[in-house]
């Protein structure tokens, strides 16, 4: 039996030090019972992610916030791709008739900051032994590819153009500023070819999704605005020979993807629109490829040509992305999900992609995990 | 404190009487080399099937990141180099005697591994410590 989104939001991210990490989960959690009127009391599950509070038992306290009904809670940590493994395991439940209705929740407060590089016995390692700043891990995934496809600084800087632009739509999105192709190349060098404003935003941020059985899902007289969840894939990295000292982000995408399209029973060709994981902007580049949304060596050409863009081919992180929209670690990989969604309701406002059918998710956590998921609107 | 310096990582090794090099472990099996320790094969699942090897100090440049903001204290720009050695075994370091600029560092280009102090970095007790770099091979190599 088919499994599907009836509820799904996100608050509006940004940064909201006098809040919670529970509080921020629970406005979430009641945002998607709200948009598909339901109560906690209907909840038979919690899946919920979250990454600095791994041992905090967050799911346990969102519901201390908004309703102790004694229902099974899992907590999962899984690096960046967190969330997504929180509502693949919600998913996962209901597909397995455990349950025929449950509630995923993913949140997030972030510091400021380069993320990575710390930790370890005796002396630090960062600036000694290279860098293990995300920007830097990034750069040189980029670079990679650099040296593959002669990918060059300003292909990679046009990302993030891009999907600032997207987000002056997106009223969700930490910011809404456009930032033009000189801003982006002049901002402060992070670690070359990644500036600043070609780094994700550390935002507080949270989004959650109600999930049901088709059963269940027309019972309630909810299918109108469902969302039919076609896809749920989760890969970890296969071995590589590099992978001790570069992680490989590339491999592990193109798993979860040719396992995604296969379970939907489609192919990139039939995806209308496309939220990825921008962590870097050289990060979206990989991306295309490895989803198969052009062939191998073609990522700069289809950024160069606007096919990404909105209005174009294959419309990628019209949300603004994690460049813009921001990157609450756990909470990201809902966010991406309520966002694919809002687009195949047809309720995405001026950043609509029309006629958008189907669409797919992706999130990295570095170490590492993929998932991936394919959804199709009911409505359509 | 110890007397001597310390290695920055277990497999750099320092013998008593001859040069420092980079220690890995080869699967007796499959042959995949791994950076550091470990007792079993996560290429190919054999166990208890690693020897140790002596790593190359010769290699070439696979990839980079000229970092430019990093944590308090360290020296910025330097060249973070992702460098497969020859023979097997990949490494990260510090690449020093470039320009930090893309104009002067080129994929593939030979390097060579060297070893030096740490620079000047010291643990809470107070020991120092050997770490290994990359340079541009020189032209005789």
């Amino acid at each position: 039996m088919d499994a599907y989104i009836i509820g799904v939001d996100m608050i509006k991210f940004g940064r909201f030090p006098e809040k919670s990490v529970p509080q921020l989960g629970a406005e979430a959690a009641l945002l998607a019972l709200d948009d598909c009127g339901l109560p906690i009391q209907d909840m038979q599950a919690l899946y919920c992610g979250n990454l600095n509070q791994a041992s905090g038992m967050v799911g346990q306290r969102i519901l201390q916030q908004i309703g102790q009904t004694g229902i099974p809670v899992v907590n999962v940590s899984n690096a960046c791709a967190t969330g997504a493994t929180a509502f693949r395991e919600a998913w996962a439940s209901v597909k397995a008739e455990l349950y025929d209705v449950v509630l995923a929740v993913g949140v997030e407060q972030m510091g400021r900051g380069l993320l990575g590089g710390g930790g370890g016995r005796g002396i630090s390692k960062e600036g000694l032994m290279g860098s293990g700043t995300m920007p830097s891990v990034f750069a040189e995934a980029g670079l990679e590819h650099t040296r593959q496809y002669g990918t060059t600084f300003e292909q990679f800087a046009k990302v993030s153009v891009k999907n600032h632009h997207h987000s002056t739509m997106n009223p969700k999105a930490m910011y809404q500023i456009e930032t033009p192709l000189e801003t982006v190349m002049n901002s402060e060098m992070i670690s070359y070819p990644n500036t600043k404003l070609m780094c994700s935003v550390n935002v507080d941020g949270a989004a959650a999704a109600v999930i049901a059985s088709e059963k269940k899902t027309r019972e309630l007289g909810l299918m109108s605005r469902a969302v039919k969840v076609r896809a749920s894939v989760l890969t970890s990295d296969p071995w590589q020979e590099r992978d001790l000292v570069m992680p490989d982000v590339n491999t592990c995408t193109r798993k979860a993807a040719s396992a995604a399209y296969e379970m939907a029973g489609l192919g990139p060709d039939d995806i209308d629109l496309v939220e990825l994981h921008d962590c870097f902007a050289t990060a979206e580049i990989l991306h295309y490829e490895n989803l198969g949304l052009c062939e191998d060596g073609e990522a700069g050409r289809i950024i160069d040509d606007g096919e990404v863009e909105l209005g174009g081919r294959v419309p990628v992180n019209v949300s603004g992305g994690l460049l813009s929209k921001g990157h609450p670690l756990g909470a990201t990989g809902i966010a991406n999900i309520y966002e694919v969604s809002t687009h195949l309701r047809g309720e995405a406002g001026d950043r609509q992609v029309e006629g958008a059918k189907i669409g797919l998710t992706h999130v990295i956590g570095l170490g590492s995990a993929c998932g991936i998921h394919v959804l199709e609107g009911v409505s359509a | 404190m110890s007397s001597k310096a310390l290695p920055v990582v277990e497999y750099l090794k320092l013998p008593e009487d001859g040069d420092p090099y980079l220690e890995g472990h080869q699967c007796e099996r499959c042959g995949a080399v791994f950076v550091g320790r470990r007792d079993h094969c996560s290429r190919c699942g054999a166990r208890n099937s690693m020897k140790t090897t002596r790593l190359s100090d010769k290699g070439k440049l696979y990839s980079y990141s000229i970092v430019h903001r990093s944590f308090p204290g360290i020296d910025v720009p330097y060249v973070s180099a992702i460098v497969d050695l020859e023979g097997g075994g990949t490494v990260k370091g510090n690449l020093v005697g470039v320009e930090p600029d893309p104009s002067g560092i080129e994929f593939d280009m030979p390097v060579e591994v060297y070893f030096d102090d740490a620079l000047g970095r010291r643990d809470s007790d107070g020991n120092s410590y050997i770490a290994f770099f990359f340079r541009p091979a020189s032209e005789s190599n």
